[in-house]
């Protein structure tokens, strides 16, 4: 750890410009899905240092002007700092005072474009974002990663989240889920992660966001059940592995 | 001793294949529709085909970010051309124009593997490949992306493409009707999905044909 320290340095007035970073506290998976009137998102509230859960109270989801939703995983602090540009972003908006708000399809463009500027000064945010929204009846639900890469889909998962839950939503979303079958649906594949992510945390939140408005529910945690047969003697399939 | 770490790399295969064909008076377009990376598919309904000009599209794999940055730029372009020319960009032209953007950026290069496709000045089928740093030639057909080295010799096969060492030169634009062309591209796709995994189209191929001006973009079930 001190040696590696030493290599990276603290900050001084007549250092060197510091370039690409690792993570230091991070978020893990966020969900999100399309729904009947508008987008579902989940994301725990851990914040991981390392292999220490140090932050149990992180809100990674957060609400972005009146239409639209951000979800992070990944660095916290460029999480933060990003939602700084975004609030100044949306002031400009709102100064402008004519009606017209910027819609989740044109914040999306945007973080797109900070996201590949900055892996371009080869000094990434280290975040996988997910950005979903509704507006003038329009839903739409969005990915970008630190380098830039997006998409938009009916539903997305960052990080363990793409291997666990997209497999599940593949599965089981179809169009006009109603909110209770997408609320179900998100807690299932949470729940996958959290038996199988080793920095989920069982305290999440999901946010809705329709044509009325945001919804971010209190933290709660979900149910667990681990007494399964399989986790009894998890290696009686495959004997020598873990 | 310190622990060395690898560097972070700014670039990333999102995988995919691209065709195009050139006919007598049409030119086929054609790209798979996943986005992957790594092992993992990041979503199975990502289109690679973009239309720069009324008789020009562009189909690109490789890095995604560079790709749509790249396309972003191009149409910028175009449109600045517009307004100053007062006509859209012949396809010729905007082939310059993408083999320069593509060397501007020689020494932190696009990621981006190119087919060119449309109609020139005469009316005729042309395509254009490229590398990821602008090197660029016309040809009769191409293929580029992740499964090229499986549909290119395929195409070699299929549309006896006359030697380019021959004098005088031979044109490699195929004398197949573009309802054939449409379906020898679907067969190369189908080949190149059993055995590339970046390669596949569950929901159906994003398909353009260019013809005679008209521009169509279909997007058909292979199977």
């Amino acid at each position: 750890m001190e040696s590696i320290q030493a290599k990276q340095g603290l900050v001084g007035p007549n250092d060197p410009i510091q370039r690409t970073q690792l993570p230091y506290v991070t978020g893990t998976s966020v969900v999100a899905l399309k729904y009947k009137d508008g987008i579902l998102m989940a994301a725990d509230m851990g914040g991981s240092y390392g292999s220490t859960i140090r932050y149990k109270s992180v809100e990674r989801i957060k609400p972005i002007g009146k239409h639209s939703l951000l979800g992070a995983s990944g660095e916290i602090s460029d999480f933060q700092e990003l939602l700084r540009n975004l609030d100044e972003l949306i002031l400009y908006d709102n100064m402008w005072d004519d009606g017209n708000s910027l819609g989740p399809k044109e914040l999306h463009s945007y973080l797109t474009r900070v996201m590949y500027n900055r892996r371009n000064k080869f000094d990434p945010l280290w975040n996988s974002l997910v950005l979903g929204g509704v507006k003038n009846g329009q839903k739409y639900l969005g990915m970008v990663s630190m380098i830039g890469v997006n998409f938009e889909d009916s539903h997305v998962a960052t990080g363990f989240g793409n291997h666990l839950a997209r497999p599940i939503l593949r599965d089981e979303w179809h169009e006009n889920l109603s909110y209770e079958d997408g609320v179900k649906l998100l807690e299932k594949c949470m729940r996958v992660l959290l038996y199988r992510d080793r920095s989920a945390v069982n305290k999440l939140q999901i946010a809705k966001i329709t044509e009325e408005g945001t919804t971010i529910s209190q933290p709660y945690a979900l149910k667990t059940f681990w007494g399964f047969t399989a986790f009894q003697n998890p290696t009686a399939g495959a004997e020598g592995s873990w | 001793m310190t622990k060395q770490h690898p560097a972070w790399s700014p670039y990333d295969n999102n995988g995919g294949t691209c065709v195009a064909i050139a006919g007598a008076d049409y030119c086929v377009i054609a790209a798979d529709t996943r986005m992957s990376t790594g092992y993992s598919i990041l979503t199975r309904d990502y289109s690679k085909i973009c239309k720069l000009a009324d008789k020009c599209v562009m189909a690109s794999s490789g890095f995604q970010a560079d790709v749509k940055a790249l396309q972003k730029l191009l149409a910028a372009r175009h449109l600045i051309y517009q307004h100053q020319h007062n006509k859209q960009m012949s396809c010729p032209g905007m082939a310059q124009l993408l083999s320069n953007t593509l060397y501007y950026k020689r020494f932190f290069p696009y990621y981006s593997f190119n087919v060119l496709g449309g109609l020139d000045n005469e009316g005729k089928g042309c395509v254009y490949t490229y590398d990821a740093v602008g090197s660029y030639e016309r040809v009769g057909y191409s293929s580029q992306g992740s499964g090229s080295t499986l549909i290119m010799p395929f195409l070699d096969n299929q549309l006896k493409s006359p030697s380019p060492l021959l004098l005088p030169a031979q044109d490699a634009v195929t004398p197949l009707s573009e309802a054939e062309a449409v379906d020898l591209v679907k067969t190369c796709f189908a080949s190149a999905t059993e055995r590339d995994i970046y390669t596949a189209s569950s929901p159906p191929l994003s398909f353009s044909a260019l013809c005679d001006g008209f521009f169509v973009t279909v997007k058909m079930q292979l199977w």
